[in-house]
């Protein structure tokens, strides 16, 4: 690994993203265990610093952290000094006066990640900023893929939904590109920037045409908060479009798998029977984002400053 | 300046020894196992899985072990070391486990490699094979059945190269001014 931090897939090479995978396979081995502990990072410590309300990621990050041995601290910001009117800067450079090797930082802002790693000299590990990046997610998804599929290159990946506001769409856009996918957007105009061609995707604006043939489906969230601001008249019109169904999947191939970084709309981008089927990897998603972010932690510990 | 210590002749000796010894000292293979640390004490451990079964006509299970995630030294490295499989397809709790290394040096290595399987499960026994003993231990350890004791100097480097590597079976001394 060239960097200290995690910020985006962007920034990573082909090798690295192939390096971090490898690494994880290691540490899935661990996670089945049933001493699901490794001395690796003893002695270190990790702080949990949330910016927007995250159940999922933080838990994961959290579990990745405590088995790799570090010390965890939860810094939620509701009862932080933040609410007084404390910078972030400020915030950050207190975490790191506390011991903090690792950063985990989500925040509502774009970019913010990339301002701390200037001014920080622990690792940074970007769990979401803004409409920008997500990069464990993305991650994730590509190490559960290479796991059912066995490779990545060459596949058809479709990413349904609002690619727009989605960092975990723009993450996986990158590292699918980067691993040597085919992949398709589907959604709405109102939801898919034109200028995102440019990445080297297709765009559909039909969910038929779109999802048929393809290997991996990837659901995003509908969120509900963008509905009032016109992207999408209702959500029973979003569902009518562009949800999940069997009639859908059925036009996909036939040992093509069905992914979705969760929380679920369930009946709105995907209906139940279909979240809940033999196709369905959602879960094994959450299982693997523990060893990708144990890969994550212990690749950048060796990295020097 | 490099100076052949072994051929492949003399390592399929020292195997053929080292795995009549194992079944001698544990009077059989009953309830035993190899395991071997990554890379190189992968090869050898499955090399004497297939002699002890040409000796004994029985089946031995052979796993391999990664050991990167228990080093001491990992804050001190250049970077990480890269993490390979661990894989030990059975149930190591009650079993006799050989683990296996191509050379022994600090002694480091098992330390860690003890932790790990440890970690793994509860074996009766831990013994320890080694195809070269190079001396300079820093830790109490001790191997129970050695292919080839070289006496070095801490500045030499012992490489064990085998033809599942795409080499020849061969133990190479590289002298300190190559390095």
């Amino acid at each position: 690994m060239l960097s200290k931090d995690l910020l985006g897939i962007k920034e990573l090479s082909k090798d690295e993203i192939n390096l971090i995978l490898d690494t994880a396979s290691g540490f899935k081995d661990v996670i089945g265990r049933d001493i699901k502990k490794v001395p690796t990072l003893r002695g270190k410590t990790t702080v949990n610093l949330f910016f927007e309300p995250s159940t999922r990621t933080r838990t994961s990050f959290e579990l990745a952290a405590k088995r790799l041995s570090t010390d965890v601290v939860n810094f939620s910001v509701p009862t932080s000094s933040v609410v007084k009117g404390e910078s972030l800067i400020d915030t950050a450079l207190t975490v790191q006066a506390l011991g903090a090797d690792f950063i985990i930082i989500r925040h509502a802002s774009s970019g913010v990640p990339h301002l701390l790693a200037k001014e920080l000299r622990a690792s940074i590990i970007n769990a979401g900023d803004g409409t920008n990046e997500h990069p464990t997610q993305a991650l994730l998804d590509a190490f559960t893929i290479r796991e059912k599929k066995g490779k990545i290159e060459e596949l058809e990946i479709a990413i349904v939904g609002d690619i727009a506001h989605s960092r975990v769409a723009k993450s996986n856009i990158y590292s699918l590109i980067k691993l040597g996918a085919k992949v398709r957007l589907i959604g709405p105009p109102t939801l898919i920037p034109e200028e995102i061609k440019d990445l080297g995707v297709r765009i559909f604006h039909n969910m038929e045409e779109g999802v048929t043939g393809v290997d991996v489906l990837m659901m995003l969230r509908i969120q509900m908060e963008r509905q009032d601001k016109g992207f999408f008249p209702s959500t029973e019109e979003y569902s009518k479009n562009w949800c999940l169904t069997d009639a859908r999947l059925f036009l996909a191939k036939e040992d093509a798998i069905v992914m979705h970084p969760g929380p679920m709309n369930r009946g709105i981008e995907i209906v139940s029977d279909i979240a809940d089927g033999p196709k369905s990897v959602i879960l094994e998603q959450v299982t693997n984002g523990i060893a990708v972010r144990m890969a994550v932690m212990y690749l950048l510990a060796g990295v020097k400053r | 300046m490099t100076k052949e210590l072994m051929n492949n002749k003399d390592i399929d000796r020292a195997v053929t020894r080292m795995a009549h010894e194992i079944i001698e000292k544990n009077k059989g293979t009953e309830r035993l196992c190899l395991v071997g640390i990554q890379s190189g004490g992968v090869y050898l451990a499955q090399r004497l899985a297939v002699k002890i079964n040409e000796i004994e006509k029985k089946e031995i299970p052979a796993g391999s072990l990664d050991i990167a995630f228990y080093r001491d030294d990992l804050n001190i490295r250049k970077a990480q070391p890269l993490v390979r499989r661990t894989e030990i397809p059975f149930e190591v709790t009650d079993l006799k486990i050989v683990l296996v290394d191509d050379v022994l040096f600090t002694g480091r290595s098992i330390r860690a490699a003890m932790d790990a399987l440890m970690d793994i499960g509860r074996p009766s026994q831990i013994q320890l094979a080694v195809l070269i003993d190079r001396g300079h231990r820093e830790l109490p350890i001790k191997a129970d059945y050695v292919g080839k004791n070289i006496p070095t100097a801490l500045s030499e480097k012992v490489v064990v190269q085998f033809v599942e590597q795409g080499l020849e079976d061969q133990v190479i001394l590289e002298k300190a001014e190559e390095r």
